[in-house]
């Protein structure tokens, strides 16, 4: 029980940050190999608002991601935009690079040694069965609150209902009138804004430093394709999925842990080749 | 290349000029090419770039300085220079950019290596080439055990002086009973094998050990173990190092464990570790240092020239590293040649004293370099009086008892 609830926790980052990219491949069909580095940076602005401005964790829960919300935008904007035509490689490799380009700028400011962050909250939660840190049930309730809140918007506003049209069936969408380019560019920026809230809210828990994003970007493009590259809702379930599966590994099998997670992701694929919630057409 | 090309032709000149009776040799005709290069490998860019990378550099760079600043700027060659590289943690790297230094570049010696598997490739080669290697950053005891040859030393720690240290102080204080937790790589397969083996010796008992994959984020499932362990582990032995390191102390620090009875003591610990989670999450943690900047005046006052050109306090490698470019300097004068034969022989129990090492000796069974080492406390916040003041040192080891006795080494050159 208590290793499952870990697992949840950890499974809401991979939420969160798989939530962004299934949008973003979505609605451009850009992989954005760059979502590592923006949960990294998102880490990264709560720390230097908190060592510059003094400016306390939960101002920063906001504040960060906004910021990251409008750096999106102008990489759209700028970058993004501009290789949209192309192979989707080409805009894969731009992410990369400026994955690469992003980790370095902090590694030189900051070296790579993990930089201090002091915990919000301290207390720990009788949760009944047993206790644990307050400030990770917050990040699971946060990262459900947040997902719950992004699904409603798709499915019961009408910005949603253009979003996910223009996911599904782009020319379609088109073909009635709807300017589905413009809302490429929020769409883009929200994704990265969502990595970044994933960020600040791992700051106080895990380690604060210029490579943070890389080790974890791998396991979540996995938690993507198993969710079904492209469905939001699958992308989510599939977070918390293989937060508790990797959970589970690291107590029963340790040696294997980090290779299940890709293990289920091939068994996943060759059972049903969309992922568990996509649609066998959208990878034609 | 023009550089050394024309180096190596002076140096030509001077050797023929010597040989023929003419002019003053200078003792220059006992160096191979007119010079002595040292070069450091390590890892610039990535884990081990902060408590190595370029602060080794500038410390076998303050090293040169101080030893022509003591013998002259000719004493032992025209020349002494350093050149770097990065092995970015990788053996296959290390391993191609070690020949490429011994054969291209000519180095006589390869300083510091981080990464154990790394540490062994170029210990291979070091072998092949019968060239000088001072290993500084790496931990395996491989390096003066099976794996060890004529060429290679070790300097500042490995693990078995890691879990002696720490294993056995904190055991013999009364936490008997251990829970470890390991990254399941070579690295951390070996600690948990010396810790285990330590504790036993001193009487204790590891209750349970969990490999941890390697990287991760999440300690959670073992940090939740701990506590309803029956018996209950005394203290939980982390032998994970880095960002894994800061990941599981923070969580530690996240389940209150220490208020739960469970205390922590860490393998292995550089001070930058200390630096980036801040004071206040390690404090009261116990664990083993090759040597603390603010140990002694002397320490000191060498931290500080460090920390004007580097911006931070030298870890115990950087000093490491320092003596390791003087000792091998030194070795080279009194051998009068940077003849790798030669400089071993004069290394070879050698016995010395610096600011890296207290009561140091290079055994010449294995190239064990001995020093007395420390077991440490880190501070609590409100003993801290300056930036990078986190230690107590509350006892030292001498040489002797630090390091694996040689009865149990495994060693043949």
């Amino acid at each position: 029980m208590q290793q499952v609830f870990n697992g949840l926790v950890s499974g809401s980052f991979y939420a969160l940050l798989a939530l962004g990219l299934a949008v973003i491949f979505g609605m451009l069909g850009v992989v954005n190999f760059a979502h590592g580095a923006f949960y990294m940076l998102g880490a990264f602005g709560a720390y230097i608002l908190l060592t510059e401005a003094g400016v306390n964790f939960w101002l920063a829960l906001v504040l960060v991601p906004l910021a990251l919300g409008l750096f999106g935008v102008i990489l759209e904007r700028l970058l993004i935009r501009r290789l949209a035509d192309l192979d989707p490689l080409y805009n894969f490799l731009l992410t990369f690079g400026l994955t690469l380009i992003l980790q370095d700028l902090l590694k030189r400011e900051y070296g790579v040694q993990s930089q201090p962050y002091p915990p919000p909250i301290s207390a720990t939660l009788d949760l009944g069965l047993f206790e644990y840190p307050a400030y990770q049930v917050f990040v699971l309730g946060c990262s459900i609150v947040v997902c719950l809140a992004v699904w409603f918007v798709l499915s019961r506003t009408r910005v949603g209902m253009i979003v996910r049209a223009a996911t599904e069936r782009p020319e379609l969408t088109r073909a009635f009138g709807i300017d589905v380019g413009r809302w490429v560019t929020p769409v883009f920026g929200f994704g990265v804004a969502l990595a970044g809230l994933a960020g600040v809210l791992a700051a106080p828990m895990r380690a604060v430093n210029p490579l943070m994003g890389a080790d974890l970007i791998i396991t979540v493009f996995a938690v993507v394709v198993i969710g079904g590259l492209g469905s939001t809702f699958g992308s989510v379930l599939a977070g918390f999925l293989i937060g508790v599966v990797g959970s589970l590994g690291n107590l029963y099998v340790p040696a294997l842990s980090q290779t299940l997670v890709f293990i289920l992701m091939a068994a996943v694929l060759l059972w049903r080749p969309a992922g568990l919630f996509g649609r066998e057409e959208a990878l034609t | 290349m023009g550089v050394s090309r024309t180096a190596a032709l002076a140096a030509g000149i001077a050797v023929v000029a010597a040989g023929c009776g003419g002019g003053p040799g200078g003792g220059d005709e006992k160096i191979s090419n007119g010079k002595i290069t040292l070069a450091v490998l390590n890892d610039q860019s990535g884990v081990y770039a902060d408590l190595s990378g370029k602060n080794s550099v500038t410390a076998v760079t303050m090293a040169i300085e101080d030893f022509k600043a003591e013998h002259g700027d000719k004493a032992v060659a025209k020349e002494i220079d350093v050149v770097t590289a990065d092995h970015q943690n990788k053996p296959d790297v290390a391993n191609s950019k070690a020949q490429e230094l011994y054969d291209r570049q000519q180095a006589d010696i390869i300083l510091d290596v981080p990464t154990s598997s790394a540490a062994l490739a170029v210990a291979g080669q070091a072998k092949a080439k019968k060239k000088l290697y001072i290993n500084v950053g790496a931990a395996t005891t491989e390096l003066t055990g099976a794996q060890c040859n004529k060429y290679t030393f070790h300097w500042a720690y490995d693990t078995y002086m890691l879990a002696n240290g720490t294993g056995t102080t904190v055991t013999a204080e009364g936490a008997k009973d251990w829970y470890i937790v390991y990254p399941d790589y070579a690295f951390g397969q070996d600690m948990e094998k010396s810790f285990t083996a330590a504790i036993s010796k001193a009487g204790g008992k590891v209750l349970a050990k969990d490999p941890t994959p390697f990287p991760n984020d999440n300690f959670s499932t073992f940090l939740l173990k701990a506590p309803g362990m029956n018996p209950k582990p005394a203290v939980l032995g982390t032998m994970q190092a880095g960002g894994d390191l800061v990941n599981l102390v923070k969580q530690y620090n996240e389940f209150k464990l220490r208020d739960k009875g469970v205390d922590l003591a860490v393998g292995l610990m550089f001070i930058t570790d200390i630096h980036s989670l801040g004071v206040a999450a390690f404090e009261g943690t116990k664990f083993t240092d090759a040597w603390y900047w603010n140990e002694s005046p002397e320490n000191r006052a060498w931290a500080d020239k460090f920390k004007q050109r580097t911006g931070a306090r030298p870890t115990f490698a950087h000093a490491a590293n320092y003596s390791a470019a003087m000792q091998y300097l030194q070795a080279v004068q009194r051998a009068g040649t940077d003849d790798s034969d030669a400089v071993v022989k004069t290394l070879e129990n050698h016995a010395f004293e610096d600011v890296f090492a207290k009561n140091g000796k290079v055994r010449a069974e294995d190239h064990r370099m001995i020093h007395d080492v420390y077991l440490a406390q880190v501070k609590a916040k409100s003993e801290v009086t300056e930036e990078w003041d986190y230690e107590k040192i509350i006892k030292t080891i001498p040489a002797a008892e630090a390091f694996k006795p040689l009865a149990e080494n495994t060693c043949k050159f």
